[in-house]
């Protein structure tokens, strides 16, 4: 099987690129910064993977240049059996709700640039006429707060596009999932104090794996987040507007 | 938490909780306070804590940076546990040269405590399977040091408890298996002299020997134990029939501290003695059953309640050590406050790399006490002092109670030592034995 995996260096891809690894796939690697690319490279090749192929794009909000790479590294690969998109950053919400700039980037990277390499990736999935596309939204996306609504925006945004796209792409074979992850114990998450809510990376990793292979929609992940948030989205915008969670 | 207790759960520890950085050139985060290395918190006591101060947690760093599948050469993170590692290697025909009782340490912990296992007298320690490391000092300076290559700075790093900089990577070298399975006997026994007998003729032909000791029974039961020895399976031996356990049961929340009393502890040990001592012969089992038993329970840990509960291991010497084996173990039966963790081992000859590595030639056993004060405390000095006077020693990554002057009388390498202590790291463990004066 082929996997490509952009945004390779974050924690939960790489956790997912691990268990292909060990599943003795071929995997591609989109990614931002080369020398952290080559540590997950030899990690993934250390762990069974035959070919691993990695190619860096500095700038994430250089579309063009995004999609250029998209092509280049199909191009070598040939077909794709999954592609893993789950790049992001974690913005400070006082800082963006001071600041359009702060907003904004955090928006370009967090939806359009995924957007772009969704774009990218259609017409050569489209034209295998099979395969899964993945990627990893947030259920920070499902409702407004205050306390995250800069990032809950870009990925609310994100998951309204892959509905679209999943629904455009019904007919080709070839299966859209939008992953929901709760709280994750990853870098991005180092500086907010850990409650029991937070799962690790390798827990994410295997439920995508699984939402992946049964083909699934929509995967919260750890599963009770499914509940929590089914909840949250119940309460009235009446009553929602008062609380602060 | 992670990050803010050891495994024993005592002592509490207030301490700021930081991640090292996997990916970038600079993994140490800056912070202004004493710094410790914090990897999986499996030690006991209080050398994986620093209260007041910063831990920098590994677990992120667990990349692995080579893998000569040809050599069994390995070059890792130090934050990956064995777990992980042995998934990868296992397959390979390749396993950790020295395994110690979870696979939920990490390699930087193994290396900072200096491990043992069941093989310890054909393979000594961890360290000594360690072919290079780097090592990242808290002023930003790193170091690459081997046997060969600045070796003083190695041995100190070597069952140097976190203390001379931060384990960025370490190079193992593995041992090859045909499978992974592992040819086991149970052979139970009435007293410590058949322990010593069994030890004595096991140590040639088995490369791993361990016993579990009732450390509750008195009277004619005193002293019984099973004796557990195992080889790596040959090639073509038949697959066991229960491979691994798919979904291990967790604790999920502290038990009250009355669950653990002389009666159900009593009852375990004489249950666990009768179960064990059934599975007599040879038979085949899968490497984690037999490596690593306790692990099929997650956090079982909690089952000694909140206050948690403290390790005594100590080792005491060949020829001396007999009688003060016995005498320990008669003081905890004794006591009637031990429960049912009572493991015995001989140690083999093979010398210890690290200037503070703990084991050394002679018998060691291994104790645990749920936390009730003052009580336990006081026969926790009681056994220290049995240790101390037949010249034995402690293991600083299970105690929490051990005496300064204690710790410099078993550690004649303290000195040696101090000399490659990096200035700013310290932990609980550090300033405990080894006084107010030195941070």
């Amino acid at each position: 099987m082929n996997i490509l995996l952009i945004g390779a260096t974050s924690a939960i891809v790489q956790a997912v690129g691990r268990i292909y690894a060990n599943a003795a796939c071929n995997i591609y690697l989109l990614g931002r910064n080369p020398a952290s690319l080559e540590v997950v490279k030899n990690d993934l090749l250390a762990r069974g993977a035959p070919i691993v192929s990695s190619e860096a794009v500095p700038d994430f909000t250089d579309f063009k240049s995004l999609q250029l790479h998209i092509e280049h590294i199909y191009t070598e690969a040939t077909h794709f059996d999954i592609v893993l998109i789950g790049h992001g950053v974690l913005p400070d919400q006082e800082v963006c709700s001071a600041s359009f700039e702060s907003f904004h980037y955090q928006f370009l990277v967090n939806f359009h640039s995924v957007a772009a390499c969704l774009l990218a990736i259609k017409p050569l999935m489209i034209a295998q006429q099979s395969g899964t596309i993945a990627v990893i939204g947030s259920v920070a996306g499902d409702r407004g707060r205050k306390s995250n609504y800069a990032y809950g925006s870009a990925k609310g945004a994100l998951e309204v596009f892959l509905e679209g796209f999943r629904n455009e792409l019904f007919t080709s074979g070839v299966n859209v999932l939008t992953v929901k992850p709760g709280f994750v114990d990853t870098p991005m998450t180092a500086s907010i104090k850990k409650g029991v809510l937070f799962a690790s990376p390798e827990r994410i990793a295997t439920d995508i794996v699984s939402a992946i292979h049964k083909r699934k929609d929509i995967k919260y992940t750890p599963f009770f987040w499914f509940f929590i948030m089914f909840i949250i989205k119940l309460i009235p915008e009446k009553i929602f507007k008062r609380l602060s969670l | 938490m992670y990050g803010s207790e050891s495994w024993g759960r005592f002592p509490k520890s207030n301490q700021r909780i930081l991640s090292a950085s996997a990916l970038t050139s600079t993994p140490i985060p800056e912070t202004a306070s004493t710094i410790l290395p914090f990897g999986q918190g499996r030690s006991y006591g209080d050398v994986c804590l620093n209260a007041g101060g910063t831990v920098l947690t590994t677990k992120h760093c667990n990349n692995i940076l080579a893998f000569d599948r040809e050599r069994g050469l390995i070059r890792v993170q130090a934050g990956i546990t064995l777990e992980d590692l042995l998934t990868v290697i296992v397959p390979a025909g390749w396993f950790i040269p020295v395994s110690p009782g979870t696979q939920y340490v990490s390699v930087g912990g193994a290396i900072a405590n200096d491990i043992h296992g069941k093989n310890h007298h054909c393979a000594g320690t961890f360290g000594r399977h360690v072919r290079k490391m780097l090592v990242q000092r808290f002023d930003g300076e790193e170091i690459i040091c081997s046997p060969d290559i600045d070796h003083l700075f190695f041995n100190a790093t070597i069952a140097g408890i976190g203390l001379t900089g931060l384990i960025i990577w370490a190079e193992v070298q593995l041992i090859p298996i045909h499978n992974a399975f592992i040819e086991t006997e149970n052979i139970p026994f009435a007293s410590l002299d058949e322990f010593f007998e069994l030890s004595k003729s096991s140590e040639k032909e088995y490369a791993y020997t361990v016993s579990w000791l009732d450390c509750v029974s008195s009277g004619t039961s005193f002293g019984r134990g099973v004796f557990m020895r195992g080889n790596h399976a040959r090639a073509g031996v038949s697959k066991p029939k229960s491979v691994d356990l798919p979904i291990r049961p967790i604790v999920p929340f502290d038990f009250p501290s009355i669950a653990l009393n002389y009666y159900s502890v009593k009852s375990f040990n004489t249950l666990y003695h009768y179960t064990q001592s059934r599975k007599n012969g040879v038979h085949t089992v899968a490497y984690r059953p037999f490596f690593y038993p306790l692990d099929s329970v997650l956090h079982w840990n909690r089952i000694y309640g909140s206050s948690g509960f403290l390790q005594f291991q100590c080792v005491v010497g060949k020829e001396r050590g007999k009688e003060a084996l016995r005498a320990i173990l008669q003081t905890t039966v004794a006591s009637g406050q031990a429960s049912f963790l009572a493991v015995l081992k001989e140690f083999g000859d093979i010398e210890s790399p690290g200037l503070l590595s703990f084991p050394r030639p002679g018998y060691t056993l291994c104790l645990d006490f749920p936390y009730r004060g003052s009580k336990t405390e006081h026969l926790m000095q009681q056994l220290e002092d049995l240790v101390v006077d037949s010249d034995g020693a402690l293991y600083p990554a299970k105690d929490a109670c051990m005496r300064p002057e204690t710790f410099m009388k078993c550690y004649p390498g303290l000195d040696a030592f101090k000399k490659f202590k990096d200035p700013r790291a310290s932990s609980s463990f550090w300033r405990r034995v080894c006084g107010d004066t030195e941070q």
